[in-house]
């Protein structure tokens, strides 16, 4: 039930393509917003009677009170312990006993619920899911135990695992100050004094119906989807007024910062550079989508500079490439990495990394690369509509981190102008060595 | 059109009755039957919604047809498929797929070599030429032999440290002993050195026949179409697959084995008995089995586990099914201090479905999950279908399989399940854990 951050970078590209083909193709997006500020978004599907029924809260674990970390993750588990009205159980059973599928997610900046169900299955999921918006029973003998599980999934996503707990510490350097630092499952020891009243305060500030998205894709029409909401979310009285998520910022990076981290369990290196960088939602200009391009054109396919460098070429590296994570309300950041192949130092591998970053800085990248970049984000955007699933989630995470829905409509326009001097721009502006925080994953030798 | 399950004339009032989601599914994807001129068949759903094609295909054979000393030969060769063909090098021929969006896949399982083809309509001759290169030129380069080799190695390397890949090990070479399903399916780091291209090139003539190959497709595509791009793309491969028999194997139960690791998270693995696809009793063992522990938040094992006593974040159980053994493997991973706890209440909780069964409450209620989400879990992409149409080839199925589950379900009586529950859980089950030794 959790999201880490890691797990953006799929969705970064993921949201282009939806974006760039709501352009191209018409994919109709009907949105609506509620009487007391709940917002409804439907994308009609109707190849399968299958409906996607999301709702997206924008509160995340960066909007955990300072040294309560943990608690938006929390609180997405206690999410599914019954309300007043309908006990613990009931709503997963009428998910489940239909053939359904539910989850929830939790990031940086939001908390995501779901249900896969049948269309005739939608009202009663709207029901139930506005219910649980303001009505969650949050009592000791629901949260104690709970908290016992989630230690349990932290040990079994971070302590087993090197790299996990390589890249909270190496996120935590990137982020100095800025709450992005702390993990989204939250630290250990904070966990685990986490106390009722805690989640509960929290959950009183920000589930309320003026923070939530709603968002149904599938077999479906949507002023049907519009009435039923109106029936069901549109009933939901906010308890408390507006809140306006204000994060602290954090310094300029100054400072290049090297992290090492052996391990007995490693046994293949990992070498990775993270570079701060704005986020769609801090870009100024064409700045998002050219970070984008730029991590298409440097490593993230086997025709990119990174691939057939290090790999290819030199056969220095079994993997290695280069994203861009834009998807986030405040600073997003751009990240390279490489594992060594065969006899190859990480030291090795880290120069010849650089030497490809350095040859773009100095060369640029060519229009040819932007055009073919740009083809294939438009190419495999029409596969993200083979998915509602896919596209609920894009659209749901794009409106919780500053988007709009027209920002996705003009996506496809804004990734067109894209020059190829504003690609080498955002390169000279952010691919800054000593600026960054390197990692390395080491071996141990026991 | 495809609508795969529409019928608009049903009302929606009857959502929640069984009926309303068994005659849903009867009515539906409308799945076509297609052959080529020189034999070739395919299932085919026809739907031009989007301008996509989705092809999926199976061929006879899969890991198991390793060489005892050349473990990993069939993992390696599903590597190189897509690393160059005909007068296309690795580079070209990815480059080449990479312009035009066009994504052609394989995987290597344990019975069976599978694969993939997706495209937009408009590139659909290019894209069934560059199957059709990969399934009958793969170039098998030297560069790129290695390449894969070295990747496949740090993997082998990598698992060999991993507490859930060792316990992985440990319980396959425990219930399969020296059978073939007992060998590393990646390979060790002797036996991947060991691969010569010849063992490479040998294993794709066994394997890649015409005769052997089941295939689905969906999208934009109309019968006429696809059987001329059939024929041509799987038209000119041998129609004999050269295959080794497997022999059929019976899981080893009742064996207990710990793997003493300093760790802080401790894995259990208990297997039981299962039954094979095609036993009369497979839904009845498949209901008991969603009962028990199928993956949702409602199983008895979540609850118990999970739920009541915070052991562990997830817990479940699954009827395992191969050509050649079936089990019933259920497992956990818990923080180290917790092992035993949960190990006991897991037993104790198949040892009382063994006993005691399950109640027709919940019988009713498992039956409406297991009939309602095969279209969600299965027929909502594309991709997800084309999968489908190869599952009912490959298993025996039948084309009106959709619609006959329902039946098949709906079939199943308690006294069936609780039957089957005393027969496959009245074993003590073989039990794998790993975690710090116990002091």
């Amino acid at each position: 039930m959790l999201k880490l951050i890691s797990a953006f970078v799929f969705l970064i590209v993921a949201s282009s393509n939806a974006f760039a083909f709501s352009q191209s193709s018409g994919l109709s997006v009907s949105e609506y917003t509620l009487d007391n500020g709940t917002r409804v978004v439907v994308i009609p599907d109707r190849r399968a009677p299958v409906v996607t029924h999301m709702i997206w809260y924008k509160v995340g674990s960066a909007d955990d009170p300072v040294g309560k970390s943990g608690i938006a993750h929390f609180l997405e588990h206690l999410l599914f312990k019954g309300t007043k009205t309908v006990p613990q159980g009931v709503f997963s059973s009428a998910v489940s006993e239909i053939g359904g599928q539910e989850n929830a997610f939790t990031s940086s900046d939001y908390t995501a619920y779901y249900q896969k169900v049948s269309p005739s299955a939608l009202k009663l999921m709207m029901t139930y899911e506005a219910d649980r918006m303001r009505n969650v029973i949050l009592s000791d003998e629901v949260v104690y135990p709970e908290r016992d599980v989630i230690l349990e999934e932290r040990s079994g996503r971070v302590d087993s695992s090197p790299g996990g707990i390589l890249s909270e510490f190496t996120q935590a350097a990137l982020f100095v100050h800025h709450p992005y630092g702390v993990p989204v499952i939250g630290w250990e020891h904070e966990i685990a004094k986490l106390e009722r009243e805690d989640i509960l305060a929290f959950y009183e500030k920000w589930y309320q119906p003026w923070n939530a998205t709603v968002v149904v894709a599938g077999d479906v029409e949507p002023e049907d989807v519009l009435a039923l909401a109106k029936e069901t979310y549109g009933k939901v009285v906010a308890s408390q007024p507006e809140v306006k998520r204000e994060r602290i910022r954090d310094p300029q990076p100054v400072v290049a910062k090297e992290l090492r981290y052996a391990d007995e369990r490693v046994t293949n290196p990992v070498w990775r550079r993270a570079f701060l960088a704005p986020s769609y939602n801090r870009a100024e200009g064409n700045e998002g989508e050219a970070l984008d391009l730029l991590a298409a054109i440097l490593g993230e396919s086997v025709t990119s500079r990174i691939y057939k460098d290090v790999v290819l070429e030199k056969e220095m590296a079994t993997s290695a490439g280069s994203f861009y994570q834009g998807t986030a309300l405040d600073s997003g950041y751009f990240g390279l990495y490489a594992t060594p192949r065969g006899d190859t130092t990480i030291d090795d591998l880290e120069t010849a990394m650089e030497q490809v970053i350095d040859t773009l800085l100095e060369d640029g990248v060519s229009q040819e690369e932007l055009d073919r970049a740009r083809k294939t984000f438009l190419k495999s955007a029409i596969y993200s509509r083979d998915s509602q699933v896919t596209l609920a989630r894009i659209f749901g995470t794009v409106l919780t981190v500053g988007g709009k829905v027209e920002d996705v409509t003009n996506w496809a326009e804004k990734l067109g102008n894209v020059t190829v001097e504003e690609v080498n721009a955002v390169a000279k502006k952010y691919l800054i060595r000593n600026q960054a925080v390197t990692s390395y994953l080491l071996p141990k030798k026991g | 059109m495809l609508r795969f399950i529409i019928q608009k004339h049903l009302t929606l009032i009857a959502a929640f009755m069984v009926s309303f989601v068994f005659s849903t599914i009867a009515n539906a994807i409308d799945i076509q039957e297609v052959k080529s001129e020189g034999g070739i068949d395919a299932l085919l759903v026809e739907d031009y919604t989007l301008p996509i094609i989705a092809l999926s295909f199976s061929f006879e054979g899969g890991v198991s047809q390793d060489i005892a000393g050349k473990e990993g030969t069939v993992r390696l060769l599903s590597a190189l498929m897509d690393e160059g063909a005909g007068e296309l090098d690795s580079s070209t021929y990815r480059a080449k797929l990479e312009e035009l969006g066009i994504s052609v896949g394989f995987s290597a399982g344990g019975d069976r070599f599978g694969g993939s083809l997706r495209t937009i309509r408009e590139d659909k001759e290019t894209a069934f030429e560059m199957l059709r290169l990969a399934l009958n030129e793969p170039r098998f380069d030297g560069d790129a032999i290695e390449r894969m080799r070295d990747a496949i190695r740090t993997s082998i390397i990598r698992a060999e440290a991993d507490p859930s890949a060792i316990a992985r090990v440990k319980l396959r070479e425990t219930i399969f002993a020296d059978h073939p399903y007992s060998r590393p399916t990646q390979g060790t780091e002797e036996s991947i050195n060991a691969i010569t291209r010849d063992d490479i090139v040998a294993m794709h003539r066994k394997i890649f026949a015409s005769g052997s190959v089941k295939i689905g497709v969906v999208g934009a595509i109309s019968a006429e179409e696809l059987a001329g791009l059939l024929e041509m793309t799987f038209g000119t491969l041998p129609k004999e697959a050269n295959l080794q028999e497997i022999p059929e194997i019976k899981p080893k139960l009742g064996v207990v084995e710990q793997i003493d690791m300093a760790v802080p998270n401790a894995s259990i693995s208990l297997v039981y008995k299962g039954l094979s696809r095609d036993h009369p009793d497979f839904f009845a063992a498949h209901l008991m089995n969603h009962i028990l522990g199928g993956g949702t938040f409602s199983s008895r094992l979540y609850r118990e586990v999970r739920e009541k006593r915070g052991l562990a974040y997830g817990v479940s159980s699954s009827i395992s099914t191969r050509e050649q053994t079936n089990f019933l493997i259920a497992g956990t991973s818990t923080r180290a201090e917790n092992k035993d706890e949960a190990l006991r209440i897991i037993k104790q909780e198949f040892e009382r479905m063994a006993k005691e069964g399950v109640t027709q409450e919940e019988l009713d209620v498992a039956k409406k999950y297991v009939a309602g989400a095969y279209a969600i879990n299965n027929l909502d992409t594309s991709g997800k279908i084309a999968r489908v149409l190869v599952a009912l080839q490959t298993e025996n199925l039948g084309i009106d399989y959709i619609d006959s589950r329902i039946q098949q379900i709906e079939a199943v009586t308690l006294e069936d399940v609780n039957r089957v529950a005393r027969e496959l859980l009245s074993v003590e089950p073989t039990v794998v854990t790993l975690g710090p030794a116990t002091q």
